[in-house]
């Protein structure tokens, strides 16, 4: 149960070890990792291509909101271990971003409960995205998508 | 109370964050807003009715109605595109 905003790198398979360490419970591990990817944005007549970004987050606020989501999954599934690890500052195409793992008995509940945190967070995580195009600096605006993804976690 | 403003809405204001002391009739966040608007044409433009912000009192996002009671920080930022 642990939420991290750190600027490093983080190792996955150390992070993995670590979470499930001493837990013979824990039947099914789902994982998500978000990497920057090389985008590229079409300005007038130009096609830019984005080679690099800087997230800027909420110190305090981020933690807070991250361990609310965390909470609010291992209320609505049978969770062993869940780590939250997110990456702030400046980051390149090919970057590791965020890290997500959830480890539960059964692998329903760890498919489940890793893509809503996913969703959530995208949503509910005080971050925001300064993408360096060519031709200056450009704020990443919010995707209905990604309302739309963590809407249909909302409880009927 | 402090106000702290996040991503483009910092550079639009000027500052990332200053200390306010709104009148006593300021009483929740959407009447901080409107107060606010009237320190600097950057307060203005960033604060605009209209903008898709939104706002956290003490850490915790809210709605403008919310009230400011003994609020230590309110902050204001656009829409979250993290993850």
């Amino acid at each position: 149960m642990t939420v991290r905003v750190q600027e490093a790198d983080f190792d996955i398979g150390a992070e993995l070890d670590r979470l499930t360490e001493g837990n013979r419970r824990i039947g099914g591990l789902a994982v998500f990792v978000g990497l920057v990817r090389e985008m590229h944005t079409r300005d007038g007549l130009h096609r830019e291509r984005i080679d690099a970004m800087t997230l800027e987050h909420y110190p305090g606020m981020t933690e807070r909101a991250l361990e609310e989501i965390e909470a609010e999954a291992q209320r609505r599934w049978p969770l062993e271990a869940t780590l939250i690890v997110h990456r702030h500052g400046r980051l390149e195409a090919g970057d590791r971003i965020v890290l997500v793992a959830v480890g539960s008995p059964h692998r329903e509940a760890a498919f489940e409960a890793c893509e809503f945190l996913v969703d959530w967070l995208k949503t509910k995580a005080p971050f925001w995205k300064l993408e360096e195009t060519p031709s200056g600096e450009k704020w990443v605006e919010a995707h209905e998508g990604d309302d739309a993804a963590a809407a249909r976690w909302a409880k009927k | 109370m402090r106000v702290r403003y996040f991503a483009w809405m910092k550079r639009t204001v000027g500052v990332p964050e200053e200390e306010v002391n709104p009148p006593a009739n300021v009483r929740t966040v959407g009447e901080l807003v409107e107060w606010l608007r009237s320190r600097s044409a950057g307060h203005a433009e960033a604060l605009a009715a209209g903008a898709a912000f939104g706002a956290a009192v003490d850490q915790r996002t809210v709605t403008f109605d919310a009230p400011l009671a003994d609020a230590r920080e309110v902050a204001f930022f656009p829409p979250f595109t993290g993850g």
